[in-house]
């Protein structure tokens, strides 16, 4: 069985982000990027699938920028065997990255589809689900635990999965690794190529701060808590 | 305007994330026609049902789905229920909370009727302008939705808070009609199966809507020690909260999870036990009225959040609290 991972590249969870200050949205240039986490759990759950002898092959996608081929290529020295990028310029919304993902499946044919939950940057929450609709294959989200039983194995089961926290810890690429990674195959494709038309439903009109809370006070004791609590706050 | 909401019910009655996503449809402009879809079947269907009608002076119409397929709210058929209603109603809007069945579902209705959701809003400005957090609420974003109808929401329960909604108003309870599945089919049905289910039975409020949250971070250390958090949320009436770090270690399941990607919580009173406060924790109770931090670290972030700061050891607040804080009402 053949399993397809999307990877999605975000800016890196580390960073403490900046809103542009013409509130068109947040600073990226400039900033460290990295694979989104949740699809790093994805794939980390892919290669150990394979590991156990349960899947022969690993299929890295990405969509976006040109960019993205770096972060196929962390997911390749991570273990991927190969990677496919849907070379798309502008902003996707997951509408599109759903169909760009079932015109894939249907080329490529996987098994199973592993997606993380949610983009730490957009936190959208949808592409699985979508992706699963679209296909008319069942889809288990927020997964935290996939076991595979030899019996449903075989069976015309093809679902997409949607990974949370809990399910691994993803590996480190070590060096060898990385190094191999430059000579695995990386396929370049467009969305006229995969016969899907990009479109846009929302648009976005400002990025903006969260209001900050006012700072509050440093207590001494658990008696003058208590008494702000009771007689401040008036909370208990 | 017309509006459908994706509701959930337990026990014959709806859930409070479903006022919340009432509350939100309400607040999609004037004249705005909520539907509300209800699915399930047996005599918990019809106790909600009836529940549904009468709890909120908005809601025009209850529309029940009664079959088996229904019963563990499956995305699979779920997904083709709102598809298949929606031929027929031609909603404006679809709305429903962003909670696990909200989430599980809508994105999946809202690819087979080939339109973008929007998830996870939390204020609405116009029927088609929302506020929604992004990089962990350390953003908000203000989307306008451009597509074809119908416009698909999920709401956080937390910015739609709903006082109280009881089934008084018996007198103008809204008329309830039966979906007509004749047309429903089976293909795409039934390729998932539900297992089991399993949770935490608590007599403690729920995390999503209670009033006090305490949480416990790392410090606790073990899962023994964190009935200590447990001890006082029972004082205080409260919801038992945990960050990432105490769920990764095992020390309570991932349902308590409070962040970014765990749950989203607004109380009157949300109290960290040994929270560093990391971004993705914030981004999870940053809403909340009044913020208390008990933390042994001066510098840990979370003081930056919190109305009121002690630096200490939790293993000595906590039981001084105890002692202290007044008897729950």
């Amino acid at each position: 069985m053949k399993i397809m991972v999307a990877i999605k590249r975000v800016v890196d969870y580390a960073v403490k982000i900046r809103v542009k200050p013409d509130k068109t949205g947040v600073e990226t240039t400039n900033v460290k990027m990295s694979m989104n986490p949740f699809c790093e759990i994805a794939l980390e759950e892919a290669l150990r699938m394979k590991e156990a002898g349960l899947a022969s092959e690993v299929v890295a996608v990405s969509m976006g920028p040109a960019k993205c081929v770096d972060t196929l290529r962390t997911g390749l020295a991570m273990g991927a065997d190969r990677g496919i990028h849907v070379d798309v310029p502008g902003a996707l919304q997951p509408l599109s990255v759903a169909k760009l993902l079932k015109a894939l499946v249907d080329s490529e044919k996987p098994g199973l589809l592993i997606l993380g939950k949610q983009a730490i940057d957009d936190d959208c929450n949808q592409t699985g689900q979508m992706v699963a609709g679209l296909l008319s294959w069942p889809q288990g989200t927020f997964a935290s635990k996939i076991s595979i039983c030899g019996l449903t194995f075989s069976a015309p089961l093809r679902s997409s999965r949607s990974t949370d926290l809990r399910l691994n810890q993803p590996r480190y690429a070590t060096l060898p690794n990385i190094l191999k990674a430059k000579s695995k195959v990386i396929k370049k494709c467009t969305p006229e190529e995969l016969n899907v038309p990009i479109k846009s439903d929302l648009e976005t009109v400002q990025v903006i701060e969260p209001p900050k809370r006012k700072a509050g006070v440093i207590l001494s004791s658990v008696d003058e808590l208590v008494d702000k609590l009771k007689n401040e706050a008036r909370v208990i | 305007l017309s509006t459908l909401v994706l509701a959930e019910h337990e026990g014959g009655s709806l859930k409070p994330q479903s006022f919340s996503a009432i509350k939100a449809a309400s607040s999609l402009g004037e004249n705005n026609h909520v539907s509300m879809l209800l699915a399930g079947s047996g005599s918990s269907l019809q106790q909600a049902a009836a529940h549904a009608a009468s709890c909120h002076p908005s809601i025009s119409q209850v529309l029940l789905a009664d079959s088996d397929r229904f019963i563990h709210s499956l995305a699979e058929p779920w997904a083709k229920l709102v598809h298949l209603v929606q031929q027929k109603g031609r909603y404006s809007h679809i709305v429903a909370a962003s909670s696990s069945f909200g989430k599980n579902i809508l994105p999946r209705a809202a690819a087979l009727l080939d339109v973008s959701p929007i998830t996870d809003v939390t204020g609405i400005s116009e029927s088609r302008l929302f506020v929604r957090p992004i990089y962990a609420g350390n953003a908000l974003c203000t989307v306008r939705y451009t597509g074809s109808v119908p416009c698909m929401l999920t709401v956080r329960p937390a910015s739609f808070p709903v006082e109280s909604m009881s089934a008084d108003s018996k007198s103008n309870a809204a008329p309830v009609e039966h979906v007509d599945l004749s047309s429903f089919g089976e293909d795409g049905v039934g390729k998932s199966r539900y297992i089991s289910q399993s949770s935490q039975v608590s007599e403690r409020p729920d995390l999503g809507n209670a009033r006090v949250v305490i949480t416990g971070g790392r410090a606790l250390k073990n899962a023994d020690n964190f009935k200590l958090i447990e001890k006082l949320a029972e004082r205080l009436g409260a919801a038992v909260g945990a960050t990432r770090a105490a769920v990764d270690a095992g020390f309570v399941p991932n349902d308590l999870q409070v962040g970014q990607t765990g749950k989203i919580v607004a109380p009157e009173l949300y109290m960290a036990f040994g929270v560093s406060g990391a971004i993705q924790h914030l981004a999870g109770m940053r809403d909340s009225k009044v913020i208390v931090a008990v933390n042994k670290d001066s510098d840990a972030p979370i003081f930056q959040v919190a109305d009121y700061g002690l630096v200490g050891d939790l293993f000595d607040v906590i039981p001084e609290l105890l002692e202290k804080l007044p008897e729950k009402k």
